[in-house]
């Protein structure tokens, strides 16, 4: 009963917080908009610039760090539960590295490949990673091993690495650059169809996190005595690896692999929450999803009209604020 | 193929040399015998009139077409310093920032000119380059002919500009295809901003004194340019990117269909042949009869 209301507090002020972070962040940019303007009906939208920079620029890159900040928060969550690892990360099992390749392949081969978008190329990219990790981790074994699990993503980070700088080593000049951009991260969606596009595959994913929170918690005593209490080991192993592996691919798709976030934002829930999954899934998605979009707010004003790229702000913030949380907590 | 066949040919040299008394040293080559690790430098050397004095070209050379017979010794990253030895260089372009490598061509006493990227002043800077690889290679009187070529024909579309309002315009030189992301557009600095400033254009981001830099769907709307030029020389292609572009309406560009894409290479070399990107920049903004009048 504690537990519940508890959770629901920490929901509603997470989700308040994330709300109001959405709303007010399209307010705030390197240029000046006319607020009445925005809102006015009697201008026709295609000649009402005001509004297209709120409702075409701003808004969706405020939903796009919301998304991928609450996503790759979550994903950290799933993945240090289901590894029982705390240096986990969603880029841990190589999704990013093979979502990467796939960008990488299609900003210096796009114009011989099937699959026409960066994004769509970045998906396949996460896809391929995650099909052929899971099969390593199952080969040889019943079940899912979390060890063979954890060193075939390490490996095949190292090997997607040496794939993308293989890439990038063939690619021209403007290529590399445009490339090594892309791997710093970028919130600007320009419109809703990147997010459309990803929406299916994050509902299921985080449906799959709402069911497997209670599981995770008694996985942290280890396998054999969570199934002495009933939870079926490996599905929720293999539940865990897929709808984390889905999100974290879906998020990278959209914005490119931004550090820092599906690492520090679990551990500092769980220095302000406790480790109760049911409590740490919604408050990392919703402390995620804040952070990004303050981090981006930051990014794309600091500078005007330049941009810092969004992983460094979330490093550089994040990183002093977690030692802080750190050391008080001792 | 052609390295296993050069093996062969040295390990039967040494074969040869080792059977007989070593000959006596060659003279030293008194023709010019000029390797380029820069693009836009290669382009200046054939418009000099040196392109018979080239024995090597970097990696990423693809004009003039007599480049493509001769053999790749690297680029700015990775040259490959052997084969540039073996090649009995009597001249080296460089760029200035290879520092190793100028450094181990001092040791081996071959002679280097050093190429600056010059952002600022990038148009008066490829005639004066080209005058002085014509200084160092006796080739002064074809280097200034080609050099004032340059000059004039850019000075002569200036003039025929000169009048005309300036044509608010977006050089985009990057993009994501088929989607408005990893926009990159020439900055303030730099020659595709010098070329869009002669051929009577208004860079929209010229306060930004950078030659290139990522601009966001909020910045491309803000500075609501009349005309975008779009430079695809590599990457994915668009099925039209004035579909995508359409999506931001409040742009004048894409309202009035004044998109251009521009795919040939020549866009990204600040060579010889920036006349032809100044040409063209000012048939696109002002119509073909203010070329024709700047003559050839």
């Amino acid at each position: 009963m504690m537990l519940l209301r508890r959770r629901r507090t920490i929901v509603i002020a997470g989700l308040a917080s994330t709300l109001v972070a959405v709303v007010l962040a399209p307010f705030a940019g390197s240029t000046s908009i006319a607020v009445a303007r925005v809102f006015d009906p009697s201008v026709p939208f295609a000649d009402n610039l005001d509004a297209q920079i709120f409702f075409l620029a701003r808004l969706p890159r405020a939903l796009a760090a919301a998304v991928v900040g609450g996503t790759l928060a979550a994903a950290g969550v799933v993945f240090q539960g289901l590894l029982q690892n705390p240096l986990t990360t969603p880029y841990t099992l190589g999704v990013s590295a093979g979502a990467s390749l796939g960008a990488m392949c299609a900003i210096t081969f796009g114009a011989w490949l099937p699959f026409g978008t960066v994004t769509a190329a970045s998906l396949a990219g996460a896809g391929l990673a995650v099909f052929i990790v899971y099969a390593l981790a199952r080969a040889r074994h019943r079940g899912i091993s979390t060890t063979v699990l954890l060193l075939a993503g390490v490996t095949l980070n190292a090997f997607f690495s040496a794939l993308i700088l293989f890439v990038q080593y063939v690619s021209d000049f403007a290529q590399t650059f445009r490339a090594i951009r892309w791997l710093m991260g970028d919130l600007d969606v320009a419109g809703y169809a990147t997010l459309g596009a990803a929406a299916p595959l994050l509902l299921v994913a985080f449906a799959v996190f709402a069911w497997i929170a209670r599981p995770l918690d008694l996985l942290t005593l280890g396998a054999d005595a969570a199934a002495s209490r009933g939870v079926d080991v490996t599905t929720v192993q293999r539940a865990a690896f897929f709808s984390a592996s889905l999100a974290t691919g879906a998020a990278v798709s959209i914005a490119g692999p931004i550090g820092f976030v599906g690492i520090i934002v679990p551990h500092l829930v769980r220095l302000i929450v406790g480790a109760d999954h049911r409590i740490v899934l919604p408050a990392a998605t919703c402390f995620g999803a804040t952070f990004l979009v303050l981090c981006d707010t930051i990014a794309r004003t600091v500078l005007a009209p330049l941009e810092l790229p969004v992983g460094i702000i979330t490093a550089v913030i994040g990183g002093p604020f977690f030692l802080w949380l750190l050391l008080r907590a001792r | 193929m052609i390295a296993r066949r050069q093996l062969l040919a040295l390990i039967l040299a040494a074969a040869a040399a080792c059977g007989r008394p070593a000959p006596s040293e060659p003279a030293a080559p008194t023709e010019a015998r000029v390797i380029s690790l820069v693009p836009a430098a290669t382009e200046m050397l054939f418009a000099i009139g040196a392109g018979a004095d080239m024995v090597a070209v970097s990696s990423f050379d693809r004009y003039p077409p007599e480049v493509e017979r001769l053999p790749r010794v690297g680029a700015l990253i990775d040259p490959d310093f052997e084969r540039i030895l073996s090649l009995r260089p009597t001249l080296v372009v460089v760029y200035a920032s290879q520092d190793e490598l100028i450094a181990r061509l001092g040791a081996a006493s071959v002679p280097v000119y050093q190429y600056v990227h010059a952002a600022e002043g990038a148009l008066a800077h490829i005639p004066r380059t080209m005058r002085e690889l014509g200084q160092l290679l006796g080739r002064e009187a074809a280097a200034e002919e080609a050099a004032g070529a340059i000059e004039g024909a850019i000075e002569r579309i200036r003039q025929q500009v000169a009048g005309r309002e300036r044509v608010r315009t977006a050089v985009v030189f990057g993009r994501e295809a088929g989607a408005l992301r990893g926009i990159w557009v020439a900055g303030g600095v730099g020659f595709l901003h010098e070329a869009l400033e002669a051929a009577g254009g208004g860079n929209v981001f010229a306060d930004i004194r950078r030659e290139g830099l990522q601009a966001s769907t909020e910045l491309m709307l803000a500075r609501a340019p009349d005309v975008i030029i779009e430079i695809r020389t590599s990457g994915g292609v668009d099925a039209s990117p004035l579909e995508a572009w359409g999506r931001l309406a409040a742009i004048p560009a894409t309202r009035t269909g004044r998109i251009y894409e521009l795919t040939d290479p020549l866009f990204s070399i600040p060579g010889p042949r920036i006349v032809e990107i100044v040409r063209t920049f000012a048939r696109v903004l002002h119509g073909d009869e203010v070329v024709a009048a700047a003559g050839p």
